[in-house]
């Protein structure tokens, strides 16, 4: 079990593919339109189950209990060459160029 | 109140009004135009106030750097006597890391003034981290409403950025899968919150930019005696040229050359969800620049105070590796590392400055703060492990979404261009099938920047077209 004001992440089906905007591409059209919001849960539960959750403005927000204590994993990314090779590039070019 | 798709939006009216205080019809003139001046002036701002408000918020005043290792490299590659000097203001100094400050200042004011108790935006982009800190600044609550996962949960990692940086300043960040839905969740959110709609596209987001053009005419001036010959703004929703250029004019630098600048992503749809992680710039695309150019109140409010072709002279499009390159070049010739989707006017600016006389001064009127998620190596690393494949060739050959093709000398760093006609063509073809007069003609001859008779002379070549 998940305590109460436990921080969390909760994810929610907006529109069902039927229910979306009638103008878009095939990919998308045949998917729900979803969102995913954090917050501090209000009452004890399970991941999967539906709750509800007190939002940073202190709105309630209602979905499934997606994640518990998210937290960013984003990073500069891993060894790429190409972007090696254009610095090689620009310093060999930069070689003879003088400036004032 | 029902919450189908099709109710809310047909409040949208209403609820738009509500979120701005703004009652768009009195601006609205007979036939197909508005008073867009009047509509820019009714809050009573002055450029000075604007300036105060923003010095106030440690907003503004950025520095403007000239570029000499930059210039002296497109230089090489020049013809003899050619190769104009590349100055860029570092808007990355701003609070929050972007121009988009500027604009949140004016947004944040507002709706302080007006009583309103938090605010809301509609933005994958700085302008959320921007609002966030301004939000916070001044003790309002605040909501980012994003587009950010695609229909695997998989978050576009400069967009996740973003979301880190609006939470870091206490914004509640609602991250939606792609597609333009997000417009009514966003309605929906106003609707319960009461809120303030801190748009990109309101009188006091576009007030916010003037500072900036205004900034850059007087320091040329004070530095260089000259106004600049030529300034190039990243454009995706238009604020950014409009503002700017707007700006140039109120500090009388009335012949400057402006002109847009985009990233090429021809061919990948902007609401396709398998489309949606395989561009490397969430932002200055032509995914926006384009179609918000030639529609500009296809935007979140009745009518956008960000015209851009009102003040544009040239569109020049660039490719994803042209921009990597010269971030890749910024960083490592003049000691600054900045985010890419700020660079984008500058892979343009070290193409053009090529085309100029040695004397002249190009100005590139922003940078972009950069950091995890939002580094042209986190970018370059997801597109790689999505399948895009990385070249070393002729940039302009790179096929948006299947490869990023990096300049394999500085001297192949080109642009392509979009002739302005064009995107007044599809401006036009909006009002092709409407009986306009006189004063409709004299709406779109400003809306366009040109004459009557040649907005007559393109509204026949699509009616011959037609036949």
């Amino acid at each position: 079990m998940i305590e109460k004001n436990t921080f969390v992440q909760i994810y929610k089906v907006v529109l069902s593919s039927s229910e979306r905007s009638s103008n878009l591409p095939d990919d998308t059209k045949r998917l729900p339109f979803e969102m995913r919001v954090k917050g501090k849960l209000m009452s004890k539960a399970s991941i999967g189950d539906v709750v509800e959750i007190k939002t940073a403005t202190n709105r309630v927000e209602q979905g499934i209990l997606l994640s518990v204590e998210p937290f960013f994993t984003h990073t500069f990314g891993h060894h790429v060459q190409a972007l090696k090779d254009v610095r090689d590039i620009i310093l060999s070019e930069m070689e003879d160029v003088t400036h004032e | 109140m029902s919450e189908s798709y099709l109710d809310v939006m047909n409040r949208k009216s209403k609820i738009m009004k509500d979120a701005l205080n703004l009652d768009y019809e009195k601006f609205e003139a007979e036939g197909i135009g508005f008073y867009y001046e009047r509509l820019m002036m009714d809050s009573g701002y002055s450029i000075d106030d604007v300036r105060k408000i923003q010095l106030d918020n440690n907003v503004g005043n950025t520095p403007l750097i000239e570029l000499k290792r930059l210039s002296a490299y497109a230089r090489k590659f020049a013809k003899e006597g050619y190769g104009a000097r590349i100055f860029l203001k570092d808007e990355a100094a701003n609070l929050s890391g972007s121009f988009k400050a500027r604009r949140a200042a004016m947004a944040i004011h507002q709706a302080k003034k007006l009583g309103y108790k938090g605010v809301i935006a509609a933005t994958s982009g700085n302008y959320g981290a921007a609002v966030a800190a301004l939000a916070a600044r001044a003790g309002l609550k605040c909501i980012i409403v994003q587009e950010c996962y695609d229909s695997n949960g998989i978050g576009q990692p400069e967009i996740i950025e973003k979301a880190r940086a609006c939470e870091a300043y206490g914004a509640e960040v609602v991250q939606l899968s792609v597609g333009p839905e997000l417009f009514y969740q966003f309605l929906l959110l106003l609707e319960e919150t009461k809120y303030f709609n801190a748009s990109l596209y309101s009188p006091y987001g576009i007030m916010g930019i003037e500072t900036l053009g205004f900034e850059i005419a007087n320091e040329l001036v004070n530095r260089e005696h000259q106004y600049p010959n030529v300034v190039i703004c990243t454009n995706a929703g238009g604020g950014n040229l409009t503002g700017t250029a707007r700006g140039l004019i109120k500090a009388g630098s009335k012949d400057t050359q402006i002109i847009a600048a985009s990233v090429d992503l021809t061919g990948l749809h902007m609401a396709s969800d398998g489309d949606f992680n395989k561009k490397s710039f969430t932002t200055g695309h032509t995914g926006f620049g384009i179609p918000f150019s030639t529609f500009p109140d296809r935007s979140d409010v009745p009518r956008s105070a960000a015209r851009p072709l009102r003040y544009m002279d040239r569109y020049v499009l660039v490719n994803q590796g042209s921009v990597f390159f010269i971030t890749e070049a910024l960083a490592i010739l003049e000691g600054m590392e900045r985010g890419p989707a700020g660079n984008i006017s500058l892979a343009a600016a070290f193409a053009i400055a090529q085309e100029l006389p040695k004397d002249q001064i190009i100005v590139v009127q922003e940078t972009e703060y950069t950091g995890a998620g939002k580094h042209m190596n986190a970018q370059v690393s997801f597109a790689s492990d999505r399948g895009v494949e990385m070249l070393l060739g002729n940039p302009l050959d790179e096929k948006a979404g299947k490869n990023i093709i990096f300049p394999k000398s500085g001297k192949l760093l080109k642009y392509k261009e979009i002739p302005i006609d064009q995107l007044r063509i599809s401006y036009l073809k909006h009002y092709s099938d409407q009986l306009l007069f006189d004063l409709d003609y004299d709406y779109l001859a400003v809306e366009l920047k040109t004459d009557v008779n040649h907005v007559k002379a393109l509204l026949e070549g699509i009616h011959e077209t037609k036949k």
